[in-house]
């Protein structure tokens, strides 16, 4: 065990990440409304559900603005996921749009919020509010996000490849010191390496973030810090493999390359901490967006999460050492064909 | 003892340049004829965005061409025999300080010519102090960033094509920053909004000064 525990580790956390994360299912919500408006008088209407069990108990069914409530008068299952319902929409709600709530035993209470305009606004309705039961459903499940829906998986894929990167290129600027420290061409071949296998987990994560772009934002690419952030490392390491290419001597080489790398590594390090504050992003977390952690109240997401971030950290140091033997193994070789 | 050694070699610097005087006038020119070259493309431009994004990319391009030559001008034997007379940090700081004088010198000047031809349409309703600052902090700041990358260059032997390349992907947060810095200035901002952006691009120049100040030493070594 001893040496290699972390190897194991990491495909096991790798494994219970791919699956957990890809077999639990997302959280009941209701996802869509036959019509936009809603008017004072009668109103029926079709809710769609995602996940939902609308026909092993009929749900209880509410219209919800501005804290006032008004159930509806008639709620007929025609599916799982699709309930008619009928409401007599009184006059004067106060607010413009109003939301969708639904409860039962199996799926507990769950929302379409902003589902309606509303028209015939006053200063609140007269009558009281109906009693409608509320409460958290049972189960281990997923948040069911609007507009992220199942794409929500990614979050244990696409995040954790950015950690890794930056492991990998922590570990390359620490060999990079070591080179300028000590000339050791031994610290120049692990700090390639490192920066070899941190570009690999940069790919991964601009793809998996590309696709998780098009699903949720509509495009493959979009002008956003993080996204700038990104595409300015992958040019450094870029620039960093074409400055060694460049130097024929092995020596001078392990040495221009780790002061590039320091240079580059510490402005680039100011700058994706500072970057993100100077301009908006649709990142969660940044430009008034709410962070993951922020919405992810029932910790479900957590779950997986955290153990996604330390398989892949564990996982993409496990490839670099890999990477770095077998350079280490080829030079040996090289110098053994010289002599 | 340090200072009067940077002293000497900034004297040095001013004096190569004195001599070879066709130095100053290829970087003036190449800041106005790439001028003309915009003016012939677009005419006058009374977009700010696109006039300020148009300016930094045209003094970004000087600033690479200017700088080129900062390590690229002295054969090896040239610099063995620096090396015996100097240290290298006061080699760097003494550089880093002429090209950040020529460059504030050139970023103001490129300013002069660029109003001249393209317009200065934008600069009407613009806190001028503020742009001014962010102009030399941000031709400073090329000037501080490029000379290290431009003396890595010079050591792999690899004249400006390299340069590009290394320079480009870590000179963009501060173009970024810097963009984004006179864009507010031109669009009229105060210090209040300002002022965070300055003080950030400023914070950038000293942090890459000091980099090139610890680095130096182990570039200049063979």
């Amino acid at each position: 065990m001893k040496g290699w525990w972390w190897k194991l580790l990491s495909v096991l956390l790798l494994l219970y990440v791919v699956i957990v994360g890809l077999h639990t299912p997302l959280g009941p919500a209701l996802v869509h409304v036959s019509i936009a408006k809603i008017q004072p008088g009668e109103v029926s209407l079709t809710a769609t559900g995602y996940n939902t069990h609308f026909n092993q108990e009929p749900p209880q069914v509410w219209l919800e603005n501005d804290g006032q409530r008004v159930c509806a008068t008639a709620v007929k299952p025609l599916s799982d996921t699709e309930l008619s319902l009928t409401f007599t929409v009184p006059q004067g709600f106060r607010n413009n749009l109003t939301s969708l709530w639904a409860w039962d035993a199996v799926d507990g209470t769950i929302v379409l919020r902003e589902a309606f305009f509303t028209e015939g606004l006053g200063s609140g309705m007269a009558q009281e509010s109906c009693a409608v039961s509320d409460a958290p459903r049972p189960g281990f499940s997923f948040p069911n996000r609007s507009i992220l829906n199942e794409t929500i998986r990614n979050l244990f894929f696409h995040v954790p490849m950015w950690f890794t990167m930056m492991t990998l290129m922590t570990i390359a600027f620490w060999y990079s010191l070591k080179v300028l420290r000590s000339g050791d061409l031994e610290a120049d071949r692990s700090a390639l390496s490192a920066v070899d296998a941190s570009l690999l987990f940069a790919a991964l994560g601009l793809v998996t973030g590309s696709i998780w772009a098009r699903a949720t934002w509509g495009d493959w690419w979009t002008s956003d810090p993080k996204l700038n952030g990104a595409a300015v490392t992958v040019l450094i390491y870029g620039a960093y493999l074409i400055l060694r290419g460049s130097v024929p001597d092995p020596h001078k080489r392990a040495r221009l390359a780790a002061i590039y790398n320091i240079f580059a590594y510490v402005l680039m390090f100011v700058f994706l901490m500072v970057l993100p504050r100077l301009t908006d992003s649709l990142h969660p977390g940044n430009g008034g967006n709410p962070a993951f952690s922020q919405y992810d109240l029932d910790s479900s997401l957590r779950a997986v999460f955290y153990p996604a971030v330390l398989g892949w950290i564990l996982f993409g140091v496990w490839a670099y050492t890999l990477h770095q033997r077998a350079a280490r193994l080829q030079s040996l070789s090289d110098e053994a064909n010289d002599r | 003892m340090r200072t009067a050694e940077i002293a000497h070699l900034l004297k040095l610097e001013w004096q190569l340049d004195r001599r070879q005087k066709h130095a100053w006038g290829s970087m003036a020119l190449y800041v106005v004829s790439t001028i003309y070259v915009c003016y012939l493309g677009v005419r006058h431009l009374f977009d700010i965005p696109v006039w300020n994004a148009l300016f930094w990319i045209i003094l970004l391009f000087a600033a690479f061409n200017a700088l080129a030559r900062s390590f690229q001008r002295e054969n090896a034997g040239r610099q063995l025999y620096l090396y015996t007379l100097a240290s290298p940090r006061s080699v760097v700081l003494a550089r880093t300080l002429y090209n950040g004088a020529t460059m504030a010198v050139l970023s103001l000047l490129s300013l002069a010519a660029y109003a001249l031809f393209i317009g200065s349409t934008p600069m009407e309703g613009a806190r001028t102090d503020i742009f001014l600052v962010v102009v030399v902090t941000g031709g400073v700041g090329f000037a501080l960033l490029l000379t290290l990358v431009s003396a890595l260059a010079a050591r792999a032997g690899n004249g400006i094509g390299l340069m590009a390349v290394l320079g480009f992907p870590i000179v963009l947060p501060m173009l970024l920053s810097v963009m984004k810095a006179s864009k507010l200035a031109l669009d009229g901002m105060g210090w209040n909004v300002t002022g965070k952006y300055v003080l950030w691009l400023v914070l950038i120049d000293l942090i890459t000064a000091a980099l090139a100040w610890l680095l130096f030493p182990y570039l200049w070594r063979d």
